[in-house]
């Protein structure tokens, strides 16, 4: 129990994808400007990592590996983050229209979105082979949804502070996507400060 | 088994293992589009330019077929044409639309004004309007280099004489000009207007008198000289009522300034009658 939560802390506050690791930066620039949409597009990243790691996990472990066709890893993976992505649009289009509208375009770059496949592998990379099959496939998927809820916080953090910056009065050439990165990068920077947190507690 | 046909068979298994599950989901969580939609689409001319007011003719579409308030008739690229037949779509009554055109209300040529400065600076009026207001002596009038000529989707605008001018057969009356021109000199008119005031200068008759030749200033002969009351002389500046005015021309008559233009004004008429 420990152990798995040691997992989440650390995916979520010092290996953040977005602010430690700087994947999914599509996204965490584009749909940030409100608080809704932010969260919104936060939980469909959730539910696609999770599932993706939920698919791809046994894929890899009992059928690439089996055959001896770990090269196939990437387009493996790809080709079913796409799907699954496919799927979550479909549901969303379906049951949360208006989220499905206020996402746009955002919602189909998930498909793309390199902390998806980034968790999937590294998940891959850190669990495979360590402990039984059962325990680190739990491991992975834990760690898949601490990657989602790193992902939800720094999203969350990152529209407060942008509607903030929004309301300043900030020197022309600055106005827009200049701040915007420069404000995360200070956001990341903070994000430093959690190096050691979850050895230290939890270790 | 050669490796190669196993990456095959695995690769393709997993899609297609994909593929199906999209498709039991795509059918069975369809979500029904309103068939009018399209059909709305098609009736608008597609330039996207948002003289609605909509995100461009797809969001007009939808719009339009979700409200059942909204009038048709708000294109103004379409015009009447669009308005017909969207109504034909919906079954509903088209109202009129009036043709609308850009009007860059400057009379400020080479001859008739002249520069405060050399200007060197990028070539693009909201650049020069940062520099003490623009080039020009005057600064409500046309700047000249063109930025709404550039944004203009058919081409119309020209910059003749370091003034733009557009062309009223072309243009489509989007008002993308309108919003980009730095100083507001454009407006939109309608196509059909009798005269124009070609003058957007607020200053005082002096001031004007100083940077222009042929700017307004705001004498007021034209609006004590209507007899329909449709000019009015605001802040130094004539202004038309377009509903109002039936063309006589007897402002341009009194126009000191020479500032009103005629477009199509029925003067022989009032002249015979």
């Amino acid at each position: 129990m420990k152990e798995l939560l040691a997992i989440v802390m650390a995916a979520v506050l010092v290996n953040n994808y977005v602010l430690a690791q700087f994947l999914g930066i599509c996204p965490f620039l584009g749909v940030s400007k409100k608080l809704d949409q932010a969260a919104g597009m936060s939980v469909a990243v959730i539910f696609v990592m999770v599932l993706a790691t939920a698919v791809t996990y046994p894929i890899q472990h009992f059928i690439l590996d089996k055959n001896n066709l770990g090269y196939l890893q990437t387009i493996v993976f790809i080709l079913v983050i796409a799907a699954l992505v496919q799927l979550v649009e479909i549901i969303l289009k379906k049951y949360i229209p208006a989220l499905h509208a206020s996402l746009g375009v955002y919602l189909p770059l998930i498909t793309t979105n390199c902390a998806v496949l980034g968790v999937c592998i590294s998940n891959v990379d850190n669990y495979m082979g360590v402990t039984a099959f059962g325990g680190s496939f739990v491991q992975a998927l834990f760690n898949a949804l601490g990657s989602g809820l790193g992902f939800l916080l720094a999203m969350v953090l990152f529209s407060g502070v942008r509607s903030r910056v929004d309301k300043c009065k900030c020197p022309e050439c600055f106005k827009g996507m200049p701040i915007t990165l420069i404000s995360a990068a200070i956001v990341s920077v903070s994000f430093m400060g959690f190096a050691g947190l979850v050895e230290n507690l939890l270790g | 088994m050669n490796p190669i046909v196993i990456a095959i068979l695995v690769v393709g298994i997993i899609g297609l293992l994909c593929a199906v599950m999209l498709t039991i989901a795509s059918k069975f969580m369809a979500v029904e589009v309103d068939e009018r939609i399209p059909q709305v689409r098609e009736c608008l001319p597609g330039a996207n330019c948002g003289a609605c007011g909509f995100a461009g003719c797809d969001g007009y579409a939808a719009a339009l077929v979700e409200d059942p308030d909204l009038s048709v008739s708000l294109c103004v690229p379409g015009g009447a044409t669009a308005a017909a037949s969207i109504g034909k779509v919906l079954g509903r009554e088209a109202g009129d639309v009036a043709k609308q055109v850009a009007e860059v209300r400057c009379s400020g040529t080479c001859e008739a004004t002249s520069v405060k400065m050399d200007y060197k600076g990028l070539e693009s009026c909201a650049a020069a309007k940062l520099l003490f207001g623009g080039t020009g002596k005057c600064v409500y009038g046309c700047i000249g280099l063109g930025d709404c000529a550039q944004v203009c989707p058919v081409s119309a605008i020209h910059i003749n004489g370091g003034l733009a001018r557009v062309d009223a057969s072309v243009c489509i009356g989007c008002g993308l000009c309108a919003k980009t021109c730095p100083n507001g000199v454009i407006a939109i008119r309608p196509a059909d207007a009798h005269m124009v005031v070609d003058c957007n200068s607020h200053q005082k008759g002096a001031g004007t008198r100083k940077s222009c030749s042929a700017g307004c200033i705001g004498c007021q002969l034209c609006e004590k000289n209507c007899h329909t009351g449709a000019i009015t002389v605001t802040d130094n500046l004539a202004s038309i009522d377009y509903a109002k005015c039936d063309g006589c021309g007897k402002c341009i008559e009194v126009c000191k300034a020479g500032c009103l233009v005629a477009l199509n004004i029925t003067k022989a008429e009032v002249v015979n009658g």
